[in-house]
């Protein structure tokens, strides 16, 4: 594991650390294509000229895992998933999905490794020229997939977004958080396994950024998706890292905090800083922290 | 040095972005509806701007020849005159210089604002390649549309001239037509679809690359706009020349 324990880190924590790598190994036997991560990076460097954008970055995102991207604008966020995409190339430095090494794909060859992953864009980045429908069946009309099965597929994604009603409208007509939700809709047809969540809740209202942190919840605990969400809003880790969403016995989707009846191991803080991992660990860990500059990004001064 | 390094850059380039779209027309899935949709918007749409300029062209020429052929007696080869000069050189260079700033424009606009708001990094996070669904049926549109809207401007030219001097100057109309029928030959003709051929890979292909290119925001687009226009316009007028020495070496046209 890549994580890095800071000086102070509890022995707890290592207990923790322990009992999880265990518990890997446990699922290895049923299932061995869990062990292998679901996105790895090794020791990766980008720079633009004389920019060093990203120095050296290694960290694992397990499967059903959410790793959240923690760090300043302009420190290599967005970067970090444009390079998971293949939108960008690394100088040197591997990058792995599932195990495959694709740092040195083609775009074609990319192409198949982007079906795997569905991207949340910051602003959505929707197409301004199609409807909802269309921009959220856009991958299913590129396949090209019987209208009729798009169409289930399209409602069922919108339901998952709670946006049904939205479906004959242009991306003009929606509010912020519409053109979020249906960007996450869009990301999530074909059900990929791995979900990038690039600020997703960036300029959105509270409310609202607590809608997309719960849809991320949802997909981390009940669909087992692995993903990544940059953010540099502490609301959304404080969701993230101590919600839970389970189905209750109406089959209703609720929210619980973690707590004694479970302790949430499956997402995990990495802190970025000009290029360069400072923090990786758990949100306990990360709140015990005394690093002067992650206390200053914490409590802004 | 940096200069001419720019400029090799951006040859190369826009050369990799017309073979990987060419390349891209062989497989599936194929945008044909989006050819067509393109070819509606930038042929059927540009015919207006195009008739006018080549009417008005053909009118102008016809204006400030026939004073001069008057001098040497010559007024009956009036469509000789602006037929050859039609057809060869001001239909074709004309008509794309006016698609240029019309469609050149819109194109650069279109996909800047597609890169500012992420949206081509979106297509090809969802598996589409740009360059086949969006890049290469624009420049076929181009390439197919832009001979027929010079067919159209080097008409409408004609029909100009026959009108001005038949008005104005008082010339027959079966005069007109005899000398325009022996004033151009077949090579004239050929040569004149075959540069709008060129002018419609260059103007796809350059806009398409400026406005792939954007950065910096909005701004970005504005500039990339703006510089999709000039080069593209320029670039037409220098291959122009280069194209009709080419056709006059090709079919062996002398000065008689």
């Amino acid at each position: 594991m890549f994580s890095q324990p800071t000086e102070d880190a509890t022995n707890v924590a290592d207990v923790i650390e322990e009992e999880l790598e265990a518990t890997d190994l446990e699922d290895a036997v049923d299932e061995p294509e869990r062990v292998v991560p679901a996105i790895e990076f090794r020791d990766v460097h980008l720079s633009f000229e004389d920019n060093k954008i990203l120095d050296g970055i290694s960290f694992t995102v397990r499967r059903g895992e959410t790793k959240v991207i923690l760090g300043r604008s302009g420190g290599g966020k967005s970067t970090t998933i444009r390079l998971i995409l293949g939108l960008l190339k690394p100088d040197s430095g591997q990058i792995l999905i599932d195990g495959e090494d694709i740092t040195n794909y083609s775009e074609i060859e990319m192409m198949t490794v982007r079906a795997k992953i569905g991207m949340v864009f910051q602003e959505g980045a929707l197409f301004d020229s199609l409807s909802v429908y269309d921009n959220v069946a856009y991958r299913l009309h590129e396949q090209g997939i019987a209208e009729t099965e798009v169409e289930t597929e399209v409602r069922r994604m919108l339901k998952f977004v709670d946006l049904e009603d939205a479906i004959d409208k242009m991306p003009a007509e929606l509010s912020g958080g519409m053109r979020r939700r249906v960007g996450i809709a869009r990301a999530l047809v074909g059900d990929p396994q791995i979900v990038l969540f690039d600020e997703p809740t960036a300029g959105l209202d509270p409310p609202t950024a607590r809608t997309i942190c719960e849809l991320a919840i949802k997909l981390r605990d009940l669909e087992d998706v692995s993903s990544i969400f940059v953010t540099h809003e502490m609301k959304n880790l404080e969701y993230l890292s101590s919600e839970y969403a389970t189905v209750d016995e109406n089959g209703e989707v609720v929210f619980e905090m973690e707590g004694e009846k479970l302790c949430l191991i499956n997402t995990e803080i990495v802190m970025l800083k000009e290029g360069k991992i400072i923090f990786s660990g758990k949100d306990e860990e990360f709140a015990a922290t005394d690093d002067p500059y992650i206390l200053k990004f914490v409590r802004g001064k | 040095m940096n200069l001419l390094k720019k400029f090799l850059f951006e040859l190369q380039e826009i050369t990799n972005l017309i073979i990987s779209a060419f390349f891209g027309l062989f497989k599936s899935p194929r945008y044909v509806k989006e050819i067509i949709r393109q070819m509606d918007l930038i042929g059927v749409g540009s015919l207006p701007i195009v008739l006018l300029t080549g009417f008005f062209t053909g009118g102008v020429l016809i204006l400030q020849t026939y004073p001069t052929l008057v001098y040497y007696g010559a007024q009956a080869e009036a469509g000789r005159a602006v037929a050859t000069s039609l057809i060869r050189e001001l239909g074709p260079v004309l008509s794309a210089l006016m698609v240029s700033g019309r469609i050149g424009s819109a194109i650069s606009a279109e996909l800047g604002a597609m890169v500012v708001s992420q949206q081509i990094d979106a297509m090809r996070a969802l598996g589409t390649d740009p360059n086949r669904k969006l890049v290469a049926p624009r420049i076929i549109a181009l390439i197919l549309m832009l001979p027929l809207l010079t067919v159209a401007a080097d008409v409408f030219g004609l029909l100009g001239g026959g009108i001005v001097a038949k008005n104005l100057y008082g010339l027959d109309y079966n005069l007109f037509i005899t000398s325009v029928r022996n004033g151009i030959t077949t090579e004239d003709i050929i040569g004149g679809i075959i540069k709008p051929l060129f002018f419609g890979l260059i103007i796809g292909s350059v806009s398409c690359y400026k406005g792939l290119s954007t950065t910096d925001g909005t701004v970005g687009v504005g500039r990339s706009t703006t510089s999709a226009v000039v080069l593209s316009s320029i670039v037409v007028i220098i291959f122009d020349f280069f194209l009709s020495r080419a056709i006059q070496s090709i079919f062996d046209i002398k000065p008689i």
